[in-house]
């Protein structure tokens, strides 16, 4: 399984980036009702770096971080994942690059119910037949300060905690890349921003790189840089964004949307 | 409402139609055991008609069906005379008739047997109550003395005779075998149709010489009545002219007598099959039950919407139950088709066996259709009740909500029930143990229904421990992928146990007849090595008694020393049909070591009789009592001479002296030949000596201990073959309710099957945890049932212990083989659910809102 990303596959990417979108549009529908949620995307993410993706609903962020996470094809470009260039992988090697090279928190059903959160966060390791890095897992875990809650079942934790189980589940496996779409999505405030800042940790104390989904600016605060997708096309990028700034930019975005809608009518 | 109904119904389609598949699977055994068992009734009234004239004259009692052994008794031609001088009667055509006469075919093969007679009798002109006349000649000539006979259309064909040909047949007459010239081919009856039976006809002094040494006697006079008078009329002229022992009877009475007697011949082998088509409906049930549960389920928050918006929990109820009655409808319309198609089938297969059904039209009787129905629709309703309840109790408020949890009854209640109904079926079980006959089997039957029931109840607790340990087999084996099986197989206990306790029901039945089965061949074994001196035995291989000629022939054959003829007869005791054995008390005791539990086998003479000793133990029967036995003839009183071991040897539950049998008024045939040789003689050249006699004769065969014994083990497992298959059935409705299980299981898990996608897990992997799953669930029926077959089949055993099945074996290999097959069928039944998980598309499964 180890040998989808051989030292050999020719590779596409700049050192330093983690993840690269070239060109990459995505069309749904066939003839008239052809809608591009993709429309010539190209962006890189760097490693290391705690990226948020924004756009107002329909903008396409969601289908972006799906179509970089190897959850989905694209229709036309190219995507790198470090070394390797996905179109080139059949289903069993894009699932086992996700099992090794790819972490992921959802807004919601993050985990197994059936299982215990120590389970659920060894689940991706056991899956693939290896046992947890005992001393990362340790760390991992008191990093989302897990330990006392390690026996319990999802349904026995609260959604703040939930949360936290599927951040270490995404990584104990010591993934390239982080997605995270919407993770505080379903939180308040207090445990959104728990998530949020161990996120940041990880980032700064261990050079882990996250791709994040949100359209909570105060979410996109965290961050060291928020790319903006309007209509399948990237806009707009922030650079070490404060949570007005972020505010400021999504008015702009929106204004002009309104000012594209009524120019066009 | 019924528009929401319907909606539900056109969406869950797939889910509906492996329930309604279930009812179709049930509904058509019921009709295919209906319109079959209708179809032999009405083949059978068609001969009877087509073969009773106005009125018939018998010996007294000779005409009941409810008792077997060929009747000898005969009435004289003056009689014959008398009755056709009868104003009132047209013309009086005697008849001589015998039974046990087959043709062998062209090819050396016997001509039908195994149940259906083998028939002769003289060619009469007399016209059958249907109007049209008994026997017809259709092609050549009417057969003159022993050396020509006719055959019926259908055994000449399946003979490979034609008229000219040399005709071998066998007969129980003086000479077993014989050989007669072609001349005729007749149809006999209105409708041509002979179930099987064969016809051979030889003219009137032909039968008197083969069968009543060449007496001029008949078994029966066939009256036709003169113009204007009724069958009434002219039985009681008759009946003015008739000895006192011989009687004549209307022909509509003789053939509703018949029709009634064979109605209730044919009502076994329909309630032999409505057993099976009722463990389908249990299993069936349970399908049903776990369907509606889980669609309920599904549906909580639409139904809380719709309770939400005002609909009165009846509503709910009716909405559910409205559902459950189309499924029930539409089941059982399309199970009578299919059942049709098994009543054809069966045709078949009863034609394989011999009973040849010819081209009797298959009836679908109103009551057919009725009673398919009603089974159908109740058997929905009432599975559908539950689910339905719990649906209607749904709080309005759940509709808000994000997780709808239905109300579920504890599993403390259902243990407390489980347990009652287990308590009570063990109650029923010992109750029907001690009660005799049917009643005792309806209460043993309801005892084990109740016990299975309330264990299917506490299976989800009881269930547990199996699960956890396969569960630890399967960690180690599969590793994570087995930790989820495991987790899925416990994450709904209930329908995991009630999906596996459909599987448990087929297979307690299956372990139960292999324990009863393999217990059978192990108490022959030791009935055969333990008793068994002879070291020879001529059976019949027809189930057909033969003549007495062949035991006559062995006796002169060099190295035989005695040779025991066993006969067969049903008399009447207290009025009930009784199962008697005659043999000569001195040769069977050559033949037998058999040890009397008190009395001697020596001290039976022709007024004295030998009972079985369960028998006796029913009747209460002791030593010195006095038996009236109700022979053709006459009644015997019969003094209590002493007991046997039940069940071992002597088949029969009453023994007589040959005499006794012969002076009762049967005709002499033999079922049975134990030969004892010489010391020292070789078992080879006897053996050589008597295949000589046999020759020819595929109706008898010589076989020694060994071979004695494996025939007896054969017809033992051909019996457990019929009972498997037909059990099969309940089987396969359980496997399509762990489908049903396992793909809703799938459904419901969309979004947790695209997590597990989205972080690694492959689609191998996944088929993998589905089928694991799968394995789990039938391994756990499989081993529930194995264990309850087992239980049943030792309580039964014992109980039946002293009937002759006094070794308890229990066949470990084969009961282990049922649980490995088991597992098979979870692999199997997984083959679907699993490629269907594999197929979820990952962003749909993760993105559906």
């Amino acid at each position: 399984m180890n040998d989808v990303i051989s030292p050999r596959t020719p590779s596409q990417a700049a050192p330093g980036v983690a993840a690269r979108a070239i060109g990459v549009r995505k069309v749904y529908g066939e003839g008239d009702a052809t809608v591009a949620a993709l429309d010539g995307v190209s962006i890189d993410f760097l490693a290391g770096e705690f990226t948020a993706v924004m756009g107002p609903s329909g903008s396409g962020k969601s289908t972006l971080m799906h179509c970089m996470a190897a959850l989905d094809n694209v229709s036309s470009g190219d995507v790198h994942l470090g070394a390797v260039e996905l179109s080139r992988l059949n289903d069993k090697q894009l699932t086992a690059l996700r099992r090794d090279k790819i972490g992921f928190v959802f807004q919601a059903y993050n985990l197994v119910p059936t299982l215990t959160a120590r389970e659920n966060i060894e689940l991706p390791v056991s899956i693939a037949g290896r046992k947890p890095d005992q001393e990362w897992f340790d760390i991992v875990i008191d990093t989302v300060n897990l330990r006392d809650r390690l026996n319990h079942r999802p349904s026995e934790l609260s959604g703040g905690q939930q949360q936290r189980v599927a951040c270490a589940r995404a990584l104990v496996s010591r993934p390239e890349i982080v997605f995270a779409d919407e993770p505080t999505g379903n939180l308040d405030s207090a445990s959104g921003a728990e998530v949020l800042g161990f996120l940041r940790r990880s980032v700064d104390e261990y050079r882990q790189t996250i791709v994040m989904v949100t359209h909570d600016p105060v979410a996109a605060a965290y961050t060291d840089r928020v790319v903006f997708l309007a209509d399948g096309k990237v806009v707009d990028e922030l650079r070490r964004p404060t949570a007005d700034a972020v505010l400021e930019t999504m008015k702009v975005l929106s204004q002009r949307a309104v000012a594209g809608t009524a120019a066009g009518a | 409402m019924l528009k929401v109904t319907w909606r539900n119904l056109v969406a869950r389609k797939v889910r509906l139609a492996l329930s309604g598949f279930a009812i179709v699977l049930g509904v058509a055994f019921v009709a295919g055991s209906f319109i079959f068992t209708d179809a032999l009734g009405g083949a059978f009234d068609g001969i009877i008609r087509g073969t009773t004239a106005d009125v018939e004259v018998a010996p007294r009692g000779s005409g009941d069906f409810t008792s077997f052994g060929e009747d000898a008794r005969t009435i004289p031609a003056s009689t014959v005379d008398r009755l056709a001088n009868l104003p009132e009667a047209a013309s009086a055509d005697g008849v001589v008739q015998a039974q046990g006469v087959y043709v062998i075919s062209s090819r050396g093969k016997l001509v039908g047997g195994n149940g259906p007679p083998g028939l002769a009798f003289n060619f009469t002109e007399t016209t059958a109550i249907t109007g049209d006349r008994i026997l017809t000649l259709e092609e050549g000539a009417l057969p003159k003395g022993t050396s020509q006979v006719a055959l019926d259309a259908s055994t000449a064909d399946k003979a490979g005779y034609s008229i000219g040909d040399q005709v071998r047949l066998v007969t129980p007459g003086k000479n077993p075998t014989m050989t007669a010239e072609l001349t005729g081919i007749v149809t006999f009856g209105s409708e041509g149709g002979l179930v099987g039976a064969t016809l051979s006809i030889f003219d009137r002094q032909a039968m008197q010489e083969l069968f009543f040494k060449s007496k001029d006697v008949y078994t029966g006079v066939s009256l036709s009545a003169a113009d204007g008078v009724s069958q009434e009329q002219l039985a009681d002229a008759a009946d003015s002219v008739l000895p006192a022992a011989v009687d004549a009877q209307t022909g509509d009475k003789v053939a509703k007598d018949n029709e009634d007697a064979i109605g209730k011949a044919l009502g076994f082998v329909n309630t032999f099959l409505l057993v099976f088509a009722a463990v389908a409906m249990v299993v069936g049930t349970f399908l049903i039950v776990n369907t509606f549960s889980i669609l309920v389920a599904q549906r909580s928050r639409e139904l809380a919407l719709l309770r939400a918006m005002g609909a009165s929990k009846k509503q709910v109820n009716r909405s559910v139950l409205t559902e459950a009655f189309a499924v029930g409808l539409v089941g059982s319309t399309i199970g009578i088709a299919v059942g049709y198609l098994l009543a054809i089938g069966l045709k078949a297969l009863f034609a394989t066996f011999g009973l040849d059904l010819g081209s009797a039209s298959l009836p679908v009787q109103w009551r057919t259709v009725v009673v398919s129905y009603v089974v159908g629709l109740v058997v929905t309703m009432i599975a559908a009740y539950l689910p339905a309840r719990r649906a209607s109790r749904i709080a309005p408020v759940a509709a808000m909500r994000d997780d709808v949890a239905l109300p579920e009854s504890s599993l403390r209640r259902r243990l407390v029930v489980g347990v009652v109904l287990v308590v009570a079926g063990v109650g029923l079980m010992v109750a029907g143990f001690q009660a005799a006959g049917g009643t005792g089997l309806i209460l043993i039957g309801s005892g084990m229904l109740a016990i299975l029931v309330g264990v299917a109840l506490m299976s989800p607790v009881i269930g547990r421990p199996v699960i956890h340990g396969l569960g630890a087999a399967y960690h180690v084996t599969f590793g994570t992928v087995g930790r989820l099986a495991t987790e899925n197989s416990l994450r709904n206990p209930r329908r995991t146990a009630a999906t596996a306790s459909a599987l448990m029901i087929g297979l307690t039945l299956v372990a139960l007849m292999s324990i009863l089965g393999q217990s059978a061949k192990a108490s022959t074994d030791k009935a055969i090595d333990g008793s068994l001196t002879a070291q020879l035995v001529v059976s019949n291989a027809i189930q057909t008694p033969f003549s007495t000629g062949i035991a006559e022939r062995i006796r002169r054959v060099d190295g035989v020393q005695t040779v025991a003829e066993f006969r067969q007869a049903g008399p009447k005791v207290g009025g009930a049909a009784v199962f008697v054995g005659a043999s000569d008390p001195k040769d069977l005791a050559d033949a037998l070591q058999l040890p009397l539990v008190s009395g001697l086998l020596g001290g039976l003479e022709d007024s004295s009789v030998i009972i079985d000793s369960s028998t006796a133990k029913a009747e209460g029967y002791s030593i010195g009592d006095t038996i009236a036995m109700k022979f053709p003839a006459r009644t015997q009183q019969l003094t209590v001479a002493g007991f046997f071991p039940s069940g071992g040897i002597i088949p029969a539950q009453y023994l007589v002296t040959l005499d006794a049998l012969a002076s009762g008024g049967y005709a002499p045939r033999d079922s049975l030949l134990y030969i004892t040789m010489d010391p020292g003689a070789s078992e080879s050249s006897v053996r050589a000596g008597i295949d000589d006699v046999l020759a020819g004769n595929p109706t008898v065969t010589l076989k020694n201990q060994q071979q004695y014994a494996d025939e007896q083990k054969a017809q033992i497992n051909q019996f457990l073959a019929i009972i498997y298959a037909l059990l099969g059935l309940a089987v396969i409705i359980a496997v399509l309710g762990i489908v049903n299980t396992l793909a809703l299981s799938v459904i419901e898990r969309t979004r947790e099957v695209g997590l597990l996608r989205a972080i690694g897990l492959s689609r191998r992997q996944l088929r993998r945890m589905v089928r694991l799953e799968s394995v789990a669930i039938a391994v756990l029926g499989a081993v529930l049932g194995v264990v309850m077959g087992i239980a049943f089949g030792v309580a039964l055993q014992r109980a039946i212990a002293d009937q002759g099945v006094d070794v308890l074996s229990v066949p470990w290999a084969q009961l282990v083989a049922f649980v490995v097959f088991s597992a098979l069928v979870g692999v199997l039944a997984a083959v679907l659910p699993a490629r269907r998980a594999a197929r979820l598309d990952v962003l749909d499964a993760i993105a559906t809102e």
